[in-house]
């Protein structure tokens, strides 16, 4: 007879406790002060929902809310087929592919904050490489004033930033195809069009999910690179939805609504991590199945 | 804890998402069962059908809310209907 021991339990017990701290018992306080109002001192009166009436009829949180999908939207919109076309057409074998795989991976390792940085001095009138030459074209482009600059700006450090995320992950996938469905290809003669529709786009099919939706995740949170750059402005123009969220947590001190505010963005994070994990062990079941 | 401003009606909220995981742990041993494939076509458990109940709930409140149809106890006993209905269908 096997015997059994429930002692592995304990095991887990640590990550049970740092998760109380470092998530739990946070988003419990959060919670508590979505549903009060304080002036500080740590005295708190009873709010009720009006702090979520509030934020939903907020027209500043539906304007982040909006430039947060629009952003988002078109991230995606250019690092998916740029990373796909990327990954066409770097190298199969050989020097050069490890050389294009360590400078894809480069910057992927760079610190958000220290993007930020490049880019706002990447992109400066005075010293950045970017913006003197930009101006000295006869250009006039200051992401500190100008509307669209500034989106620019952010939308093309994110592209240089994440791009090769992608790229790396549709290369994983077109690697692991088989010879044999490109010889099958060429037997029938397939246009190159042709074997990209019906042989490679679905091969990548999983690791393109999991790439989108990584990407959606992450454009959905960005905080630091559009903070260092433009601080969420000129105005509100790249206000995203946690930076306006820091303004009214920590700059205006409106803990309340700010937490109400947190706990919906929370939310739409949980469905869209949900979602996520669906698609991640739907596909491990496919992968392991086949 | 008083750093936490804990309030009576949000120590009942996590009294009874706790209760209610208690209850479910406690039937996951009881009543070992097998993943189903719903209505949306993935496989779920119990307790991926509560998580989703959860989530549904948390908008459906939201969403009354917004609307002003008054009393949230409306949005509790929707979210129990659509609660029901997911841990049938899904």
């Amino acid at each position: 007879m096997k015997t059994r021991n429930e002692k592995a339990w304990f095991l887990i017990l640590p990550v049970l406790i740092l998760v109380a701290f470092s998530a739990v018992v946070p988003l419990m306080t959060v919670v508590n002060y979505s549903v009060q109002d304080t002036f500080g001192n740590n005295v708190f009166f009873w709010a009720g929902l009006e702090w979520f009436d509030e934020m939903l009829r907020s027209e500043r949180m539906w304007n982040a809310l909006g430039r947060q999908l629009v952003f988002s939207g078109i991230i995606l919109a250019i690092e998916v087929p740029l990373g796909i076309f990327v990954a066409l057409h770097m190298p199969k074998k050989g020097v050069w592919a490890s050389i294009c795989l360590v400078l894809m991976a480069l910057p992927l390792l760079i610190p958000w904050n220290v993007v930020g940085t490049i880019w706002q001095i990447f992109g400066r009138v005075d010293i950045g490489l970017l913006g003197h030459t930009l101006d000295s074209l006869g250009i006039d482009y200051n992401y500190t004033q100008g509307f669209y600059a500034a989106w620019i700006t952010v939308i093309a450090m994110d592209v240089w930033h994440w791009t090769s995320l992608v790229a790396l992950l549709a290369y994983a996938g077109l690697r692991s195809i088989p010879d044999a469905y490109y010889q099958a290809a060429k037997i029938d003669q397939a246009t190159r069009l042709a074997v990209f529709r019906y042989i490679e786009l679905p091969k990548m099919r999983g690791v393109l999910t999991i790439a989108i939706l990584l990407r959606f995740m992450d454009s959905f949170k960005i905080y630091t690179e559009p903070f260092v750059l433009t601080g969420g402005g000129p105005g509100n123009a790249t206000t995203f939805l946690s930076i306006d969220l820091v303004k009214m947590a920590l700059g205006q001190f409106d803990l309340g609504p700010a937490a109400a505010f947190s706990l919906m963005y929370f939310l739409v994070i949980m469905v869209i991590s949900y979602v996520f994990y669906i698609a991640m062990t739907n596909l491990d079941k496919e992968e392991g199945g086949a | 804890m008083a750093w936490m401003a804990w309030t009576w009606p949000t120590a009942a909220f996590f009294m009874v998402i706790a209760a209610i995981l208690a209850v479910m742990s406690y039937l996951a041993i009881r009543y070992p069962e097998t993943p189903r494939r719903g209505i949306l076509g993935i496989e779920t458990t119990r307790g991926d059908r509560l998580f989703i109940s959860l989530l549904v709930a948390g908008f459906v409140n939201l969403a009354w809310l917004w609307a002003g149809l008054g009393t949230q106890w409306g949005a509790l006993a929707l979210s129990l209907v659509l609660a029901a209905g997911i841990f049938r269908t899904v």
